[in-house]
Parts: C-alpha cells; sequence; structure tokens
C-alpha cells in the first residue's frame, strides 16, 4: 500500500465532503418524514372524510418507507441490486399475504 | 497480513462491504429483511381481517389515544435518524462519536419500549383489553407486540455490540456488524410507520 501513501489524506477528504453531503440529504429526508406523520396525524385529528384520509395516508405511509429504504438504509447508492430484488421479492409476498389473508382467509 | 488488514483503522469507502465476509452479510441480512417483511404481512393481514371482531370487547377507536402514539413515532422516526448519524461517523472513523450516535439511539429505543409497555398496561386495566378479551385484541397485541419485541431485539443488539466494541477502533471486522444493527433498526422503523397508519390512525377514522 506503498503507492497511495500521499494520496491517502487526499481521498479522505474527497469521502468526508461527499457524506457531509449525504447526511445532509439525510436530514432533508427526516425532516419530510415528520412532515408526512404531521399530515397524516392532522387528517385523523381533524375529521376529514375516511374515503380521502385512509388512501392518503396509506400513500403517505408508502412514500416514507420508501424514503426510509432508499436514504436511510442506502438503497440508492451502487451495488443495491441484490437488496433491492430481495426487498421487493418480499414486499411482493407481504401484499399478496395481505390481500389473502384480509379478504378470504379469515372470512 | 489479511489479520492487519482486518485490524487496520484505515478504512475503505464502504467498510462495511469491503470484505467477504461483510459482503455476505449485508446480502444475508436484506434477504432476511425481505423474509421479515412478509412475516409482518401476516400478522398485518389477520389484524385488518379482524379488527372489527371486538364481541363484547372494546373497538380500537374507543382505546386509541393519538398523542401517546404521536409521541411514539416522533421518538422511532428521530431515533432512525440518529442510527444514520451513527453510521456517518462509522464511515468517517469515529468510533467516539460513532458511539455517542449509538447511545442517544438506544436511549430513544428505551423511551419508545417503556410508552408501548405503558400503553398496553393502559388498555389492560384500564379498558380491561386483554389478551384473551376478542379476536380484535389478539391480533392487535400480536401485530403490536411483535413489533415491540423487535425493538427490544434491536436494543439488545446494539448495545452487546457497544459495549463489545467500546474499546476498539473501527475496523473491517466490526464495520459490518455495526452496519447491519442500523439496517435492523431502520427496518423496525419501517414496519411502525404501517403500524401508526394502519392500526392506529385507520382505527380512529374507522
Amino acid at each position: 500500500m506503498a503507492d497511495n501513501t500521499n494520496s491517502t489524506n487526499e481521498k479522505q477528504q474527497f469521502y468526508r465532503k461527499k457524506h457531509k453531503e449525504e447526511m445532509k440529504h439525510h436530514v432533508l429526508t427526516f425532516a419530510m418524514m415528520i412532515a408526512f406523520t404531521l399530515i397524516a396525524f392532522g387528517l385523523v385529528i381533524a375529521g376529514v372524510s375516511p374515503m380521502f384520509t385512509i388512501p392518503v395516508i396509506l400513500i403517505l405511509a408508502a412514500v416514507q418507507v420508501l424514503f426510509q429504504l432508499y436514504y436511510f438504509m442506502h438503497m440508492n447508492q451502487e451495488g443495491h441490486e441484490m437488496p433491492a430484488l430481495m426487498i421487493y421479492s418480499g414486499i411482493f409476498a407481504a401484499i399478496l399475504t395481505v390481500l389473502a389473508l384480509s379478504t378470504i382467509v379469515w372470512w | 497480513m489479511a489479520d492487519d488488514m482486518l485490524k487496520s483503522t484505515n478504512l475503505p469507502q464502504n467498510p462495511e462491504r469491503a470484505t467477504l465476509e461483510g459482503r455476505n452479510k449485508f446480502m444475508g441480512f436484506w434477504f432476511f429483511l425481505g423474509g421479515e417483511t412478509v412475516l409482518f404481512a401476516s400478522l398485518f393481514g389477520t389484524y385488518l381481517a379482524l379488527k372489527n371482531s371486538t364481541v363484547d370487547g372494546p373497538a380500537a377507536n374507543e382505546i386509541f389515544g393519538l398523542e401517546l402514539v404521536f409521541l411514539m413515532t416522533i421518538i422511532l422516526l428521530t431515533s432512525s435518524l440518529t442510527s444514520v448519524y451513527a453510521m456517518y461517523h462509522m464511515k468517517n472513523n469515529d468510533p467516539k462519536k460513532m458511539q455517542l450516535w449509538l447511545g442517544i439511539t438506544v436511549a430513544l429505543g428505551l423511551a419508545f419500549l417503556g410508552l408501548e409497555i405503558y400503553e398496553f398496561y393502559h388498555y389492560v386495566h384500564g379498558y380491561h383489553f386483554g389478551y384473551t378479551t376478542s379476536a380484535f385484541s389478539s391480533a392487535f397485541y400480536t401485530l403490536v407486540g411483535f413489533h415491540g419485541a423487535h425493538v427490544a431485539f434491536g436494543l439488545g443488539w446494539i448495545i452487546s455490540l457497544m459495549v463489545r466494541n467500546a474499546k476498539r477502533g473501527i475496523n473491517l471486522y466490526n464495520a459490518p456488524k455495526f452496519y447491519i444493527a442500523s439496517l435492523y433498526w431502520h427496518f423496525i422503523d419501517v414496519v411502525w410507520v404501517f403500524i401508526f397508519t394502519v392500526v392506529y390512525l385507520m382505527g380512529k377514522v374507522g
């Protein structure tokens, strides 16, 4: 590893800068998740019609989860093809499970 | 030589995926999370099917208090952010700050768990809403309790890692361990997002 002793420091500086930028995105993501949570609770407390509220809060939850997966769990970074495959397979099976259980199994 | 590399504190950009073992853990853990998704889906599906089967017991909108749930949601969301901060300091090779942020995450997780225990206690003693009161109560306690058990397990996991690595730096051997624990913590938050939406908010709406 003698060949990169000079550039090591520079590289570290570059990485640190990159990490700091990522962290800014994370804080922004967090602010949006808090905002979504406030909207969801606000709709329910304000007593808006359930026909409107239920789909909206479900969509807000789905978007929040995507924020968690892509930003907090770093799925937006490279090398996450397999994790995407695993989690989307899981979500696919999860949707089938919820549909089956809530419609026919416990009828 | 291999051991020196493993214990070196001169970290590459993604220390959690720099070794074969790290990559395997990373991959295996995402596979596990896919399975966990299905596990929680089965509990959610059961809850959705049985939430109106209250027999003589109280119904969802009679017992749920949104103030407590809101507080729990904010606490868990914040703990997700603090564990991101811990991973930020891990990647910058700053073990002290990483430990500090993990400590904050653990404190928030404990607060969440305490509130959840208080909530269940309140239901059981204030409303006579026990595990066997109705199909709704069983489905509710199983779903939310399973999530609470995940929180408790995650806390034990993170605390063990903190204690075990208290006097060590961050290296290629322990970086994957921290990274995976933080993935687990985020997943717990993912599940909670659906619990507060599907169970509490939809329960209040009716």
